[in-house]
């Protein structure tokens, strides 16, 4: 196993940076194969420290599956593998000697689709904590109600622990999905379409919430609507055909893009 | 340009292009009479470029609510957003060039007998100057010309010193006769009323600058006339 949480002070030249902020996450020269079929062709691009990164492209550009590397969840199925380098803080996280649970508590995902785990809402948030560490009662009741609060859920469901997760609304679901993922306090959060299931009012408040969580941590979002990713986003990359085409500042991306295809695909010309 | 996936998206904003040109033509039309009556102190024709400004206003309106509505309806991003921003911008300075003329043409019908027929020569050529920069720039929006834009932007000055030479020569009139002074004062404002029309020009070579690139051209733009009066630019 590589010691994975002791942090470097190396900076890193190499990916395209944006800003004076230094890259929490790096991608070097990365290609992801299914199987046979090459779906990531040579990505290069840096995540930099509390902001968030928007991942935006038609279906099957590749956008999910390079969100899917930063945690190594693909090495959940077989025939799929990644060359190249990804860097958190330095280390890369593509090393098959790697520890996959110390990564995935440092770069936690929330997924398209609220999964709550079939239990109380207090112990959706609770169990993760308990994987990781060994805290009496009292602690734990803490870093639950921090994690709700964090998660702007806190209020909502106070009176309520001991109902069942399941019980909640699809938007209350996807923030217990959130908290849940802020309870173990991990540096990276990635979502995958996080908004895509939810009502507008439920989309509002996981947008406030992401807004605030750039504070501590560093965000990648994967999103289908392109009002959000210009809403929440300071960088955004734009991918099609499992190539990063633009990678730059979303007020820019947004207003005036380089490329002629970002252009056609942002304002629906695509095709 | 290709086309949206969702047709009616790009009839709406060809509707707005084809909106300010219809604008544009009507501005044009409104300042080219305007200035022929008030030469050929013509009353009736003054009072048709009168008549014909609410078209020219209910036309702006036109604009911003089908703006407006395409902005709610379809989230513009990019090129498209630029487009409807200018199509607001530019509809609101052509409504302004109409009001230009439309003050001018209700002067002439003040002035009564033309006491300096001569006087009105220097206006005349601001505003054949005003209305080639007019046109110049409505055809850089038209074909999205950027070269274009750019030129009518920095020939601004050129009317401003303009201006200045028609005040000048106004001013020894009304030295001259006391009697021209209120003739030469009406004139006085037309000129400055065209004058105001190249400002509008020059915003929108700024705006179809902006539309075609992306980018603000800077807040300076070249100086023509230094004397005392002219103000507001």
């Amino acid at each position: 196993m590589t010691d994975l949480q002791i942090k470097t002070d190396m900076s890193h030249a190499a990916a395209p940076s944006m800003g004076a902020r230094e890259n929490k996450l790096e991608v070097r020269n990365l290609d992801f194969f299914y199987g046979e079929s090459k779906a990531l062709k040579n990505i290069n691009l840096g995540l930099a420290t509390h902001t968030v990164t928007a991942f935006i492209g038609p279906s099957g550009c590749g956008k999910s599956t390079l969100l899917r590397i930063l945690n190594r969840m693909y090495d959940l199925y077989p025939g799929q593998r990644a060359t190249g380098e990804v860097l958190l803080d330095g280390q890369n996280l593509l090393d098959p000697k790697l520890d996959l649970n110390l990564l995935r508590a440092r770069v936690g995902m929330v997924f398209q689709k609220p999964t709550p785990f079939p239990m109380t809402i207090y112990e959706n948030i609770a169990f993760g904590i308990k994987l990781y560490e060994n805290l009496s009662k009292s602690e734990l009741d803490g870093r639950v109600e921090h994690a709700l609060r964090g998660a702007a859920l806190w209020t909502e469901v106070k009176d309520k622990l001991n109902a069942s997760g399941l019980s909640l609304s699809g938007g209350q679901q996807q923030r217990l999905c959130i908290a849940r993922t802020v309870a173990i306090q991990p540096e990276v959060i990635l979502f995958d379409e996080p908004c895509s299931a939810l009502d507008p009012i439920s989309t509002a408040k996981v947008e406030e919430l992401i807004d605030e969580l750039k504070e501590k941590y560093t965000i990648a979002i994967v999103t289908h609507n392109m009002q959000q990713a210009a809403r929440v986003s300071e960088f955004t990359a734009f991918m099609y055909l499992g190539e990063l085409v633009e990678f730059g500042q979303t007020t820019k991306l947004f207003t005036s893009p380089e490329k002629r295809q970002t252009q056609d695909y942002i304002t629906g010309r695509f095709g | 340009m290709s086309d949206h996936t969702v047709a009616a998206y790009d009839k709406e904003l060809a509707t707005l292009s084809q909106t300010i040109l219809e604008m544009g033509g009507i501005a044009e039309k409104m300042l080219i009479d305007a200035m022929d009556a008030l030469v050929s102190m013509n009353i009736e024709r003054a009072k048709a470029v009168v008549a014909s400004d609410p078209r020219l206003d209910a036309l702006q309106r036109q604009v911003e609510e089908l703006a407006i509505m395409t902005i709610a309806r379809r989230q513009p991003m990019a090129v498209d957003l630029r487009e409807i921003v200018a199509a607001i911008r530019i509809s609101a300075d052509l409504e302004r060039v109409g009001d230009l003329a439309k003050n001018i043409a209700k002067r002439t019908q003040k002035l009564g007998e033309a006491r300096i027929p001569r006087a009105a020569i220097g206006l005349k050529h601001m505003s054949d100057l005003a209305l080639l920069q007019l046109k110049n720039v409505l055809d850089a929006y038209a074909t999205r010309d950027l070269d274009k834009a750019h030129v009518v932007w920095a020939r601004d000055a050129e009317l401003d010193s303009l201006e200045d030479s028609v005040f000048r020569d106004l001013l020894t009139f009304m030295m001259e006769d006391p009697r021209n002074i209120t003739f030469c004062t009406h004139l006085l404002f037309c000129s400055k009323n065209i004058e105001r029309v190249g400002d509008h020009a020059t915003n929108i070579a700024e705006t179809t600058y902006y539309l075609v690139t992306g980018e603000q051209l800077p807040v300076e733009r070249p100086k023509g006339a230094t004397s005392s009066v002219s103000t507001g630019k």
